[in-house]
C-alpha cells in the first residue's frame, strides 16, 4: 500500500466569524498507565488486576464492533499506530490546526468509569481521568477544555467532584451518558445539578453509556445502526425525565447539552409534552409552564451527525422550533462519523445562523 | 485527455494501489487481478482520501437473512463514513444516480510503446509530488514528454517492462 494523507487542505469555514469551538472531542489513553499517577495503589491494583464493570448484559465491552476499529476514522491512528485521538502533537496536525479550530471540549468515553457497576472504582477512575485531560491535553495546549468526568450513579461522590473543581477554568461543563440506570431527573441524580449550578457549570449528556437496561425500548437491537439510531429516543427520555421532574424549577440556571443525540426529535417531543401536559398538569403541579418552554429554555443540542432530510427546508424548520441560539456545532472527532466543519454545516443556513452554530452559541453555553 | 505514467506493473501488485498526483489531480490507481482502475483521491461525501480506505466486497441481500457476498475486493470504503464505491466504475451502490466519485481510464502499455509516444506524461507519485521543485534528474521524467538526447538510453533498458497508464 503506498502512502495514505488526507486530500483536503487546511482551512476553516468561511461561515465561522464568531470562532469555531467543538463541542465533541473524544481523547483517549494510549495506555492505561497514564492514569497511573493519578490513582491510589488500591485503585490501581483493582484496576489492573480486576478491570472494569460494565453496566450491562455482556462479558465485557462492545457487544460487536462499531463499523470500524475503535469506531474511529481509519486515518486518525497516531504514528507508531498510536490509538486515535491519543496523541496531542497529531491531534494538532490532523485536527485542531487543520480546520483552524479555536476551542474544543474534550468528552472522554471510554474507560472513564462512569456508570462502572463498582462505585470505588467508578469514583477512582472518574478522578484519574479528570487530572489526566489536563496532564496530558488542557495543559499543552489552551485551546482545550476538559469536561468533569463524574461517577453519576453516585451522586454525592458526583458532587463533590464537581465541587473539587470550582473555579477552575480548564473545565467547561459536567459530563454525563445517555444510559444510565435510571432516567436523569430522578431525584437521586439532583445533587450533581445542585453542585453544577452552584459551580456555574452546564451539564454535556453524550450519547452512549451502559445503564443496565435495554438500549432500545423495545429491548436488545440485533444491529449497530439500529443501536446508533436509538440514541435520539434515549435523549427524548432524558429530557422528558429533566422536564417532568421539575430539575429545572429546581435549578432555574442549569443548562443542558444533548450531545450526539441528533435533535430532528426536539420538536415532537415538545409538542407531545405541552399536549399530554393540558390534560394532566394536576399530576405534575410543580410545572409552572409548558413543558417546551422549559425545553427552549434549558436544552441545547449539538450538531453531528446533523439530520440530512431531502428538503433542507424540514432542517431549517426543526432548527427553527429549537432555537437558532441553541445549536452547537459537533465534529466527534476522531470517530469513523466525524463531520469536517465546512461540509456538514449545509450552506442553505442562513450565514449569521450558521456562525452562531460554529462559535456565537458556545461561547455562550460555556460563558467564554 | 493526457496519458500519465503510474509506474512499472509490479509495483501495484494485484490488490494493492498507489497514489500518484496527474495535471493536478490526486488520483488512486488500483490493481483488480492484474486490471487497472484509477479514481480521484477524493469521496464526494466530506472529501476524505479514498486511498486510505479499506478494500471489501459486496454484500446482496434479496430477503432478510439470506446474504450474499461477491466482488470481493473491488470495493472501496471511505475511511470515514464507509461511504462504498466500485473501483471498476466510481460509482456509489448506494445511490449511484447522484453519489459518484470520478474516474479515470487506466491500462498497461509495453514501455516501447510509451518511450516512442511523444504524448505521454510521467504522473508524480505522491511522495515526490510534494518534492517537485527540486532540481533531480527525474524532471527530465515529468510533465509533458520531449525528444532529447537520453531518450534511447531510457528505451534500450526499459524496452521489455509494461507501465500502468493513466488517462486524466
Amino acid at each position: 500500500m503506498n502512502i495514505i494523507r488526507p486530500i483536503a487542505a487546511p482551512g476553516r469555514p468561511a461561515a465561522a466569524t464568531l470562532g469555531l469551538v467543538d463541542c465533541d472531542i473524544h481523547p483517549r489513553c494510549a495506555d492505561l498507565a497514564e492514569y497511573r499517577p493519578f490513582m491510589t495503589d488500591a485503585m490501581w491494583h483493582r484496576l489492573t488486576t480486576y478491570g472494569i464493570h460494565a453496566r450491562h448484559g455482556f462479558h465485557k465491552g462492545y457487544p460487536f464492533p462499531k463499523a470500524a476499529p475503535l469506531a474511529s476514522r481509519r486515518d486518525a491512528w497516531g504514528p507508531g499506530g498510536k490509538p486515535p485521538a491519543s496523541d496531542l502533537g497529531f491531534v494538532q496536525h490532523q485536527f485542531l490546526d487543520h480546520y483552524g479550530l479555536d476551542m474544543g471540549v474534550l468528552n472522554p468515553l471510554q474507560p472513564s468509569g462512569q456508570g462502572d457497576v463498582n462505585d470505588d472504582l467508578s469514583v477512582a477512575l472518574a478522578y484519574a481521568v479528570n487530572e489526566w485531560q489536563l496532564a496530558h491535553w488542557v495543559d499543552h495546549d489552551a485551546r482545550l477544555r476538559a469536561s468533569i468526568v463524574v461517577p453519576y450513579e453516585d451522586a454525592a461522590a458526583s458532587a463533590a467532584e464537581i465541587r473539587k473543581r470550582a473555579g477552575d477554568n480548564r473545565f467547561c461543563q459536567v459530563l454525563l451518558m445517555s444510559r444510565t440506570s435510571e432516567p436523569l431527573g430522578r431525584r437521586r441524580y439532583w445533587p450533581i445539578y445542585e453542585a453544577a449550578a452552584e459551580v456555574g457549570l452546564p451539564i454535556g449528556i453524550h450519547a452512549f453509556g451502559f445503564s443496565g437496561n435495554a438500549m432500545t425500548n423495545g429491548g436488545w437491537p440485533s444491529f449497530y445502526v439500529e443501536e446508533v439510531q436509538e440514541h435520539a429516543t434515549s435523549a427524548q427520555a432524558q429530557v422528558a425525565s429533566f422536564v417532568v421532574e421539575g430539575v429545572f424549577e429546581r435549578f432555574p440556571t442549569l443548562k443542558i447539552l444533548m450531545i450526539e443525540c441528533g435533535f430532528g426529535w426536539m420538536p415532537s417531543l415538545g409538542w407531545r409534552l405541552d399536549n399530554n401536559w393540558k390534560r394532566l398538569r394536576d399530576e405534575v403541579p410543580h410545572l409552572k409552564r409548558a413543558p417546551s418552554e422549559y425545553m427552549r429554555d434549558h436544552v441545547y443540542v449539538s450538531t453531528q451527525p446533523i439530520e440530512e432530510p431531502a428538503k433542507g427546508e424540514h432542517l431549517l424548520d426543526a432548527m427553527e422550533w429549537i432555537g437558532w441560539d441553541r445549536i452547537l456545532y459537533a465534529s466527534d472527532y476522531p470517530h469513523w462519523d466525524f463531520d469536517d466543519p465546512r461540509i456538514a454545516i449545509p450552506s442553505f443556513i442562513p450565514l449569521e445562523k450558521r456562525a452562531a452554530i460554529f462559535g456565537g452559541n458556545a461561547r455562550g453555553f460555556y460563558r467564554l | 485527455m493526457a496519458r500519465h505514467i503510474v509506474g512499472a506493473v509490479d509495483e501495484i501488485p494485484p490488490g494493492g494501489r498507489k497514489l500518484v498526483e496527474a495535471d493536478g489531480k490526486k488520483i488512486v490507481v488500483f490493481n483488480l487481478g492484474g486490471e487497472f482502475f484509477a479514481l480521484l483521491d477524493r469521496c464526494p461525501h466530506q472529501g476524505s482520501a479514498l486511498s486510505g480506505g479499506i478494500l471489501c466486497g459486496l454484500v446482496q441481500s434479496n430477503e432478510p437473512g439470506k446474504y450474499h457476498f461477491s466482488r470481493a475486493g473491488e470495493m472501496v470504503r471511505c475511511p470515514w463514513h464507509n461511504w462504498e464505491f466500485d473501483i471498476r466504475t466510481g460509482k456509489s451502490w448506494f445511490d449511484p444516480r447522484r453519489t459518484k466519485v470520478r474516474a479515470f481510464p487506466a491500462h498497461v502499455e509495453p514501455g516501447a510503446a510509451l518511450a516512442s509516444d511523444p504524448q505521454r506524461a510521467k504522473a508524480q507519485s505522491g511522495e515526490s509530488a510534494a518534492q517537485k521543485d527540486s532540481a533531480t534528474p527525474s524532471m527530465h521524467m515529468d510533465g509533458v514528454a520531449v525528444e532529447g538526447p537520453y531518450q534511447a538510453e531510457t528505451f534500450s533498458v526499459k524496452v521489455e517492462a509494461e507501465y500502468v497508464v493513466v488517462e486524466v
